[in-house]
Parts: C-alpha cells; structure tokens; sequence
C-alpha cells in the first residue's frame, strides 16, 4: 500500500491548490457579487446570428 | 486597436479554432459511435468479431472508449471552452500559434490512437490504453492547452470570472495531473511499456484515475458549458449563481476521494473502500444542487422546451446528469455493488452519463454555436427535433436494456439452492438469459447514431447555405480595475495566473521526478513472501491477454462472497497479483472470472477452446482467436521485459533475465509436447497459443501456499 504515501500526499496537494483558489477568489472579490455575474454574460460578447 | 477611451477596446475573437474543433467533434464522434455500435453487436452476435486480429472485441473497445472520451467529449471540450472563455474574459486566445498546436497534435494523437489500439499495443489499464509515445504527446499538449487558456486568463479584460472559467481551470490541472501519474511506465520498446505499479498499488491508481476521468473530463468541463450555454441559450441567468459557487467547490473537494468505490469486495483495505464509498455518498448533494440550479435556469421558460431543440438537448442532458449522479452514489454502497459490479448495470451507468449527459451537453452546444460560428441559420429546426427523439429513445433503449441485463445476471450469479448450492453453476446460461437484452442495446445505439447522422447532415447544410464570414469586430469594455494598473495591483492579479501556471508546470514535473525511482525501485513485500512470479513464457501469454483486450470480458478478482467462492474458488488475495504490471482485475465480467482457471482445464481445452470457444461451449459468445495457432511469439524481447520487471522489483535472478528467451523455449515445448500427447496438432513450440496457454494454467497457481 506504499502507493498511499503518493496518492494522498497528491490529493491533498490538489485539495489545498483547490483551497488557495478559494481563498484567493473571496480576497480579490470575486464572490464578492452574486448576483450581477449571471446577468453579465447573457448581454456581453455574443453577436446574434 | 484602442478606442480613444482606453476602457473600451475593439477586438477579435479567434472563431476559427472554435470551428475547427467543432468539425474535429463532429468527425470522431461519428468514428466513436460507430466503434460502439460494431462492439455492441459483437456482444449480441459474436460472429460480428469477423475471425479478425484488428477487429475482434478486445481491440474496439478500447478504440471506442478513447475515442468517445478524448476524441468525441475531447474535441467538444476544447470547442466550447475556447468559444466560452473569449467571451467570458473578454480576450481573444492567448496564442493563434498554441491554439494551431493545440488542435493539430490533439488530431494526430487520436489517429494515433486509432491506427495502435487495433493493432494491439495497449497498456491494458482501462480508458488509458494509450502506450507511451502517445501518453507522453498527450502530456504536451495537454500543457499547451494549459499555457493557452492561462495565458488568456492573464490578459483577460474582465475582472470577475464567471464560475464557468473555475470549473475549466480545475479540469485542466486535475486530468494533467491524473494522466501523469497513471501513465507512469517504464518502455520496453517503442510501442510496449510496464507500469511502474503493479498489483493493488496498479489498481489504487488506476481507479483513481478512472474515476476522476470520469469527473474531471466528462463532468467539470461539462458543467462549466452548462453554465455558460444553458443560460445563454435560454436568455435567462441561471437560476442561483451563489449554488453555482456551491456546486463547484463541493465538487472539486469531494470528488478526488471517491475512487476506490471501483474496488468493492476486491483484496483493497477495508478502510479505504469505507472511504470511497462515504464520499461517494456525499457527492450526490452537490451534484444535484447543479442539476437543479441547471433545470430551474429554465423557469418561466418552460414553453422554449416545446419549440427549441437546443433546450430540449439541455434539459433532457441535465436530467441525465442528475439521473446519473443519483446511481452513482447508489451502486456506490457495498451490497449494491455486490450486485451490480462487474455487471452491464455499469455499463447502462456510464452510457445514462455519456449518452445522456455528455452526448446530449455536446448536441445542444452545436446546435447553438454553429449557426452563430457561421453567421446564418440552422438549416432545419424539424431535422433537429427528430434528432432529439432518435437520441433520446436510443439512450432509454440502451440504459433500460443495460440496467435489466445486469440485475438479472448479477442476481443469477448469486442464486443458490437452498441446499447451498449455485443454482446456475454453468456461466453460460446467465450469458444466454441476456442476450436479447444485448440486441436491444445494439438497436439503441444504432438509434443514436442515426439521430447523430441527423445533426451531421443538419449541420452540414447550414455550414454550406451560410455566407463567407469574416471575422467581426467586438466592442468591449475593460472591466479590470485600471488605475490599480499604475499601484500594481493588477499586475499582482497577473501573477497569480502565472503563478498558477508555474506550480501547476512543477507538480507535473515533481511528480515524474519523483514517481520514477520511488515506486520502480520499491519492493513493497519482501522477496521471501509467499508469490512466485511469472516464468518468461507465461509472462509473454500474458502480454498478448493484454494485447488482445482479455480484461475487458474477463475479471481477475474474486470476491469474498459465497456464491463467488462457490463459483470461482477462494478470494483472491492482494499477494497474488503482486507482481503484475498492469494489474488485471478487470472490471466487466461478460465471461466469467479467471483469477483461478490455472489448471482447470487440460492445456487442449484452452488450445480447442481458444481457437473457437463453441467447441467446447456451444453457446459461447467469445470471440475466436484463430491467429494466436499462426502467430510465433517474440522469444528474445523477453530478455528485456524481464530486466525491466527486474528494475521495478520482481525478484529474478540475473541467470532468469539473462536467459529469459531460453527458459521460454524451454517451457514452449513441454506445452507443445503435453498438446501432441493429448491428440492436438503438433509443432506449435514457437506458436502464440502456447504462450497464452502457459499464462492461463499459471492463474492462481502463483501462491506458495493456497489462500485460505
Ligand atoms: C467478448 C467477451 C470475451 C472476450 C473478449 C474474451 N472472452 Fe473468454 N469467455 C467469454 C465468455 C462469454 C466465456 C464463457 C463461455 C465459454 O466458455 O466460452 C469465456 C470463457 C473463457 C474461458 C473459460 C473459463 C472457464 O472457467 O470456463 C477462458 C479460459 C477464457 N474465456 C479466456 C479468454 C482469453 C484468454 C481471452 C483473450 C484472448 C478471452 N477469453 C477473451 C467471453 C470473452
């Protein structure tokens, strides 16, 4: 079962990536706004057919 | 291009990538849904194998699954983040080179894929067949696709990132990091490698790897699309953004635990199987906190169901998805996995995902953006109304067929008398009961694929009745915050993608530096423990059961139930597949295991019974594998096999690796001898099939002492 010391490490390697994501998301203020963000993108960049 | 105000920009999208993915999509999901159905029929009609060495069972299925994973979903995949993100960021692609090379190598390694996978160079570990030329290709371009769409994050124009883009970013790191480390191998020739792992440590891997494919290449990108088409689309914001942020860190949190819910009653430790199965409960609640955030962006709505196929694809794939999720954690809890392991319910599981959510995802998408792409009208709404009821009866046709046909087998597997014993000991006749249930799967993929020849010529006259386009201009306004430009905080802002880039380029460089001589030197039980590894012949045998896609019908594992141990002898222990790099427990058993068949049989009945298996079994629906009498096997790279296997840790002698070649021989023709002796054809010593013979009488025959 040595495989564990690798596959854990590694998965808690992606899950605290995942954490500095987060916090890195909250502190620029990117979920600072929930709401607007979905109506943004239905009226930006797309040209009609 | 700057406007005089330097907050407005004028640019360019680059939409011709976006086209040549989606012309890309529409080509190999065709070559993948016709690989389906031709090994489909070959599992209702086994005379459909064609007596043929590229296209017997064993060769196409992996053909299909790559290609519906990386080729189909792949292509489509790459399609809609491209065409999303520039429109997200309010950035054209960071590189028109990269993207060129982008989709360029992603072609030619899926022809790759295409001309080795018949040819039967395969790894034998399921959904990453690939050899490693091919897994090392994939590695590059998966890290320019990377560098592209990080390199477009930096120079992005819009400070917020819509959680679309969080679901795109994870799916890239993830699946980089999953390919590295379960394509670990170390190459024995150009188109043959090794594992480095082998046995339970293999099988730990490679389902964590399978599982989080599953997660992170056909649901995290997929529900980045959700979450940007879906809504555009119906004109409406979907319906929660903040469960939307909900769904997404759930998701990446949870996900990555949950694989060893594969290995259920396998010799895996019980904690670690505990564990997969909790967080594979506890998956269900964010998945379907996104299916319902996804349905209910349809409020008010509803009535575009009626009129619109590209709704009609959405809402039905995300019904699918939420379908699927809710099984998932299902078959997920031991006993209802004791039933449905190994069993077509599996297979009905994945295709109410692949069928239903990803093809369905893939579908609405190409609907919406090639009428756009292409500045025209979709050629007919009515052909894409038709392709959705084609799709949708061949999905339900497939997952009912499927879900009816596991139960009932994997029901029939445990039946016992109530004097304890099997009720049906023959194997056959729980093949037989099904096998009407595997026409109607065959017919239910050739629905499907019909409904896609559908869209294929749909699409086609709307890309022949639309104008020459030209590339348009875009206004878009630069939301990032610009005087920070001058206080650097927007350059702070650039390096975290840089940053993020750079660690994500170290994990995939640490994790090879580090995988190879930890793992390939490391012995994990001592050379004195209870298992005799393979001799050279029986390890040639067992490449060519790789190369010939034996796992995929056969398992390798017995599991410690009664009707199992009943069936099949002892349960198979973690010791005895040690030394085996790729590990073969298998995950499908359309014919029955073969972890102990060592010795059942005379070495003629293999021989008979391997040439054409109705000889012995009348109703069989094995494939006959005729080339395996005129095939010589390849003595000498047996030498080198074995001081590969050597380095990684099975205990030979230098006399064992130095003479491999000579040992074989030796062996071949005790086996040939033993097949004359009992009234077969002579001089087959040199002939593949003794080769596989020798493996096959060496199963369950490794262990020292018998497990108890
Ligand atoms: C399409 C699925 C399929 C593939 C591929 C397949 N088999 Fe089979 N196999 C079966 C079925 C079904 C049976 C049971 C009927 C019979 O005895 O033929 C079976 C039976 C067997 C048995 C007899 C097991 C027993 O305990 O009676 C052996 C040995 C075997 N297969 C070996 C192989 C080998 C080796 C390969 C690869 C070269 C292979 N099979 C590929 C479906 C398959």
């Amino acid at each position: 079962m040595n495989i564990l010391y690798l596959m854990i490490p590694l998965s808690l390697l992606l899950g605290f990536g995942f954490i500095a994501g987060f916090i890195w998301s909250v502190r620029s203020g990117q979920l600072d706004d929930t709401e607007t963000p979905a109506y943004r993108i239905l009226d930006e960049g797309e040209e009609q057919p | 291009m700057k406007a005089v105000n330097s907050l407005v920009e004028d640019i360019y999208y680059d939409d011709d990538i976006v086209k040549k993915f989606i012309l890309a999509t529409l080509v190999f999901a065709g070559v993948a849904l016709a690989a389906g159905v031709m090994v489909a029929l070959q599992l209702a009609f086994w005379p459909m194998n064609l007596n043929s060495e590229w296209l017997s069972f064993g060769r196409l299925r992996p053909l299909h699954t790559n290609a519906a994973i990386f080729a189909f979903a792949g292509n489509a995949i790459f399609a809609g983040i491209y065409h999303s993100s520039q429109r997200l960021l309010k950035a054209r692609l960071f590189s028109d080179f990269l993207s060129r090379v982008h989709f360029w190598g992603w072609q030619a390694i899926i022809v790759a894929a295409a001309i080795t996978l018949p040819l039967g160079y395969s790894h034998g570990k399921e959904y990453a067949e690939l050899e490693w030329p091919i897994d090392i290709a994939i590695t590059l371009i998966w890290v320019v696709f990377a560098v592209n769409f990080f390199g477009t994050l930096a120079k992005r124009r819009e400070k917020h990132m819509y959680v679309a883009l969080w679901f795109y970013i994870a799916t890239i790191i993830t699946v980089a990091l999953l390919h590295v480390i379960n394509s670990a191998e170390i190459p024995v020739s150009a188109f043959k490698s090794y594992p480095v792992y082998a046995g339970i440590q293999d099988a730990m891997v490679q389902w964590w790897y399978g599982h989080n494919a599953v997660a992170f290449f056909l649901t995290t990108p997929f529900l980045g699309l959700m979450y940007y088409y879906l809504p555009k689309a119906a004109n409406r914001p979907v319906y929660s953004y903040r469960l939307s942020i909900i769904h997404f860190w759930a998701l990446v949190f949870i996900y990555i635990w949950a694989g060893p819910h594969h290995l259920l009653y396998t010799s895996l430790p019980e904690w670690a199987q505990t564990l997969g199965m909790v967080f594979s409960i506890m998956l269900w609640a964010p998945s379907w906190g996104g299916m319902i955030n996804g349905l209910l962006t349809l409020r008010g709505a509803w009535h575009l169901l009626r009129t619109d196929p590209i709704i009609k694809f959405f809402a039905t794939a995300v019904t699918f998805y939420g379908m699927a999720t809710f099984e998932g954690p299902l078959l997920s809890i031991k006993s209802v996995s004791s039933v449905g392991h190994y069993t077509d319910w599996i297979v009905g599981h994945v295709h109410g995902g692949t069928l239903g959510w990803n093809g369905f995802m893939i579908f609405g998408m190409l609907y919406y953006l090639v009428p756009r792409l292409w500045k025209t009208e979709l050629y007919s709404v009515k052909l894409a109304t038709a392709h959705f009821w084609t799709g949708f009866l061949g999905t339900i046709a497939y997952y009912l067929s499927m879900v009816v046909a596991g139960i009932t087998q994997g029901l029939m597997w445990q039946a016992m008398t109530p004097d304890g014993r099997l009720m049906y000991p023959d194997f056959i006749e729980t093949v037989t009961r099904i096998l009407p249930l595997y026409w109607v799967r065959a017919f239910g993929g050739i629905l499907y694929l019909a409904g896609f020849l559908l869209m294929v010529y749909n699409l086609y006259r709307t890309i022949k009745g639309a104008p020459v386009s030209v590339p348009e201009k875009v206004r878009v306004v630069n939301t990032r915050d610009v005087t920070a430009v001058e206080t650097g905080h927007r350059g702070l802002e650039g390096a975290v993608t840089v940053f993020s880039v750079l660690t994500f380029l170290a994990v995939l460089v640490g994790s090879v530096i580090e995988i190879y001589p930890t793992l390939a030197l490391h012995k994990y039980l001592p050379p004195s423990a209870q298992v005799e590894p393979y001799t050279p012949l029986e390890l040639a045998g067992r490449d060519l059961y790789i190369r010939e896609g034996c796992y995929l019908c056969h398992s390798q594992q017995i599991r410690p139930l009664a009707s199992e141990v009943l069936r099949y002898g002892s349960p198979s222990t973690a010791e005895e597949s040690m030394y085996d790099h790729p590990f073969q427990w298998g995950s499908k058993r359309t014919g029955p295991d073969l972890a102990r068949v060592g010795k059942k049989y005379p070495d003629l009945w293999h021989y008979r019974h391997m040439l054409n298996p109705r000889v012995v079994t009348p109703q069989s629906i094995m494939p006959n594998y005729i080339w395996l009498a005129t095939n010589d096997t390849d003595f000498l790279v047996l030498r080198k096999k074995f001081s590969v296997l050597k380095n990684m840790g099975t205990p030979y002698s230098d006399d064992q690796v130095a003479n491999a070649d000579i040992h074989a021989e030796k062996q071949a023709k005790e086996i040939a001898k033993s097949l004359e002796a009992q009234g077969g054809p002579s001089g087959l010593e040199r002939k593949e099939i003794v080769a596989m013979i020798a493996y096959l009488q060496a199963l369950g025959q490794k262990a020292k002492e018998t497990p108890k």
